[in-house]
């Protein structure tokens, strides 16, 4: 056992060398070198600005933007500092008060839209930052945004069908919108007044 | 269940058969000595390892100097870890200045019960993790320190399952290889190219690598927004492929910057199958009859069907009282319905409950998903499947030693029932090696129950040292039957080494930290020094030529035995406490009953 200690230390010095320095520094360099712009995190920019991630998601809360799925993630939601889910269960009394107070403001906000609410709309993502919602969830959303920028809602529609990421590949995922492209798109088509 | 997502669990069951034969085949060659492809690439680098650490690569160890290299190699990787996370402050790559007083508002301190937790829980390859990666850790400590430990203890559970291995394929042996050159061979052939080929598609998707401090913005609509940044792709390959787990951010799998794409996703749970898989087809070439191998194969595949079905199913039913409140339940091709709470948009049911169930299956414990929020029964199969070993393909060895286990005490009992002694692969099975694979399957469970009851009850007082919030329930996020289930989980998560969690639980206390901590090495040793002796003492047997007597392990018959033996076992020990958790809560949801507040054991 006591002629083990040596080797033990060797070995696992030269392996925290080996795996833990020297294999992500070449990751890195190769990573910078053919992919610079999601190795540093798919930042979008608008106006010369950065205006986050196109794979973070951020709120959205006025009426002529698409509003996010609610986030579990800090105090306000979408805090990347604190990303997670609400980790609430099937028959919490917490999570079924929180999800009735979602369905109402859906409902209030979205007075055009008469059908079954999208199940993701109404629902905390696991990240707490997840950038997508479902092409469902966007459509309902669509009389809205038309109605507060002044565009009839065939437009809005029509920029939606052009925003929906499709499954990869053809068969894996789920179809889904990016909120912040969509609404950044919105923002370059039909300036709000 | 969908057309889109049957046709995803259909495709990844392919491409793992698919690629079994292929990386086994190379793995046999890896582990007897021969040369490879990668060869002429790295056999430089691993002779310059053994220089360094002073190992001389062709003497052997015999079982106990085979398990006294790994007992020094643990402690000094708890020592590594340990020390690496207190000295985080003043080391490199911190830009964000954690372990100092320049550290964010709302950063963790790394205290000494939570720096053990995660030494201990890294080093035997669980990755429980009691701290949000984000707000605690330096790039230094998640490259360093945990990335490492998911290189090593992966390469710890492929050399244990190796000797066992050899243990059988060898006869009248004393020795069963040597610890250092496996555990080389492993990282250097197995771990590394793999995981160096798969950050890079990771990176192409959007999961990021670099070692920026966090990107403050100003989002459209003009509040504040700062994103962390890191050295991830790197880090998110090996933490599945090493079955290790263990998230560079809170939200694990789950996270933009981890898996970003359905395509990550369908790699990721490749990924973590792949070595597990693959290693069944290098025991059946190493024993030299592959058949074997393909029969714990099958009876592998078998339980995983059942498994990600079953979840699949009640996922995608979902919450019966969501229904009242007018949200779609069903899948209609443009919303995912079901059960959506805790699940990305991208990712949707399907993608969710075959991560929720390969990740336990394996000992994995990476998350896409909150598991917290799951139906009772879709939770179920992840607490089951931790619960009966991990051997479903399991973590990257310790699933096909556990699985090993499980075979002997099969052969056991269908020795006592036509009353001839159990033979396994030529190899008589005696006292010993019965006994050894009990006390792994049993202590595992011990310590299960044992923690989950002392949990349940145990008074702490309120602002005390052990526990801040009071009794331990205080730490649950969900009150009722969900409740018992988050502890149940944790408990079981800790000593079976997965390391997901029913993450509503605040596990950050002394308590919890010390407790869990100690169930990971007591879960991990449990299974690998018994292993350990049943491979010297095979090793150490002659092989005995099969007769009319003898039961055939390459067919279904024995597929069937290895399968009732995993879910008898399983079932038998933890039908009560499932009973308290799960399956009440299944029919309390469907009778429409909610929880509101946590009923303290002792009042409060």
């Amino acid at each position: 056992m006591k002629n083990q200690i040596g080797p033990a230390f060797r070995w696992m010095f030269v392996m925290t060398l080996l795996t833990g320095l020297i294999y992500p520094g070449v990751i890195t360099g190769v990573c910078h070198f053919f992919f610079p712009w999601q190795a540093d995190g798919s930042l979008v920019k608008h106006d010369g600005q950065v205006v986050g991630s196109a794979l973070i998601g951020q709120n959205f809360s006025k009426p002529e933007y698409f509003h996010p799925r609610p986030s579990a993630a800090g105090n306000s939601g979408y805090d990347p500092t604190a990303s997670g889910g609400s980790n609430l269960g099937p028959t919490s009394q917490k999570l079924m008060d929180r999800m009735k107070a979602s369905v109402e403001q859906v409902r209030k906000e979205n007075p055009g839209y008469a059908g079954p609410i999208p199940a993701d709309l109404v629902t905390a993502s696991g990240s707490g930052l997840d950038p997508d919602i479902s092409p469902a969830s966007a459509e309902a959303q669509a009389p809205r945004v038309a109605s507060s920028r002044g565009v009839p809602v065939d437009q809005i529609f029509k920029l939606i069908q052009t925003h929906v990421i499709h499954r990869q590949w053809g068969f894996l995922g789920e179809p889904r919108v990016n909120v912040l492209l969509l609404n950044l798109d919105l923002d370059q088509q039909f300036p709000h007044r | 269940m969908t057309t889109f997502g049957f046709l995803q669990i259909a495709v990844f069951s392919i491409v793992i058969l698919a690629l079994t034969k292929p990386l086994g085949a190379f793995m046999a060659r890896i582990f007897q000595g021969e040369r490879t492809f990668l060869h002429p690439l790295l056999r430089g680098v691993e002779r310059l390892i053994y220089r360094l650490s002073g190992v001389r690569e062709d003497s052997e160890q015999r079982w106990t100097q085979y398990a006294a290299s790994l007992i020094a190699l643990s402690a000094v990787a708890f020592l590594f870890v340990y020390i690496i996370q207190r000295l985080q402050g003043v080391l490199l790559f911190n830009p964000m200045h954690f372990g100092t007083k320049a550290a964010p508002s709302g950063a963790t301190a790394v205290t000494p019960d939570l720096a053990f937790n995660t030494a201990a829980s890294f080093l035997t390859n669980t990755n429980w993790q009691a701290y949000s990666g984000e707000m605690t850790m330096s790039y230094f400590v998640q490259m360093a320190a945990l990335a490492v430990q998911n290189f090593v203890s992966a390469a710890v559970g492929i050399a244990v399952v190796v000797a066992l291995i050899r243990g059988f394929a060898r006869q009248q042996a004393n020795a069963v290889g040597n610890f250092w050159v496996d555990l080389t061979r492993a990282t250097l052939y197995v771990l590394l190219p793999i995981s160096f080929v798969t950050a890079l598609i990771f990176c192409s998707q959007g999961a990021i690598q670099n070692f920026h401090s966090y990107v403050n913005v100003k989002t459209v609509e003009g509040a504040a927004q700062s994103i962390p940044q890191g050295p991830v792709a790197s880090q998110e390959a090996i933490k599945m492929l090493g079955t290790n787990g263990g998230g560079f951010f809170n939200a694990n799998s789950a996270h933009p910057y981890e898996n970003p794409t359905p395509l990550t996703n369908f790699l990721q749970v490749i990924l973590i199958f792949l070595i597990p898989a693959g290693l069944t087809y290098t025991f059946g070439r190493m024993v030299g009859d592959t058949r074997q191998g393909w029969a714990i194969f099958s009876a592998m595949a078998i339980m995983f069907a059942i498994g990600v079905f079953t979840c699949y199913h009640y996922e995608q039913a979902g919450n019966p009282t969501l229904l009242r409140l007018g949200v779609e339940r069903t899948y209609t091709g443009r919303q995912p319905g079901g059960n959506m709470e805790g699940k990305e948009t991208r990712f949707g049911i399907a993608d969710s409950a075959l991560f929720a169930t390969v990740t336990t299956d394996a000992s994995c414990g990476a998350v896409n998903s909150v598991h917290d929020s799951f139906t009772p029964l879709g939770g179920l199969v992840p607490l089951f499947n931790i619960q009966t070993d991990e051997v479903i393909f399991g973590g990257v060895g310790s699933g096909l030693y556990g699985m090993l286990l499980y075979a002997i005490v099969g052969v056991f009992i269908a020795g006592l029932m036509v009353g001839r002694t159990p033979e396994y692969l030529g190899k008589k099975i005696g006292q010993k090696e019965v006994k050894m694979a009990m006390v792994s399957i049993i202590a595992t469970a011990f310590v299960i129950l044992v923690f989950t009851a002392i949990s349940t009850v145990a008074p702490f007082a309120k602002n005390g040292y052990w526990n801040p919030p009071g009794p331990a329930v205080a730490n649950l996020t969900n009150p009722g039957p969900h409740g018992f289930s988050e502890l149940l989980y944790a408990y079981s998560s800790a000593p079976e080494n997965n390391g997901s969690a029913f993450a509503g639980l605040n596990a950050d206390t002394p308590w919890f930290n010390l407790t869990l901590g100690l169930a990971t090495l007591l879960g991990r040793f449990a299974f690998i020094f018994p292993v350990l002796a049943i491979a010297g003492s095979l090793a150490a047997k002659k092989k005995v030529p099969s007769s009319s007597g003898t039961l055939p392990t390459h067919g279904a018959l024995f597929v069937g035995l290895l399968v009732g033996t995993v879910i008898v076992i399983g079932a038998l020990t933890f039908f009560p406490a499932l009973a308290l958790g799960p399956l009440v809560e299944h029919f309390l949801m469907h009778q429409g009953k909610l929880f509101s507040f946590i009923v303290f054991p002792f009042g409060s």
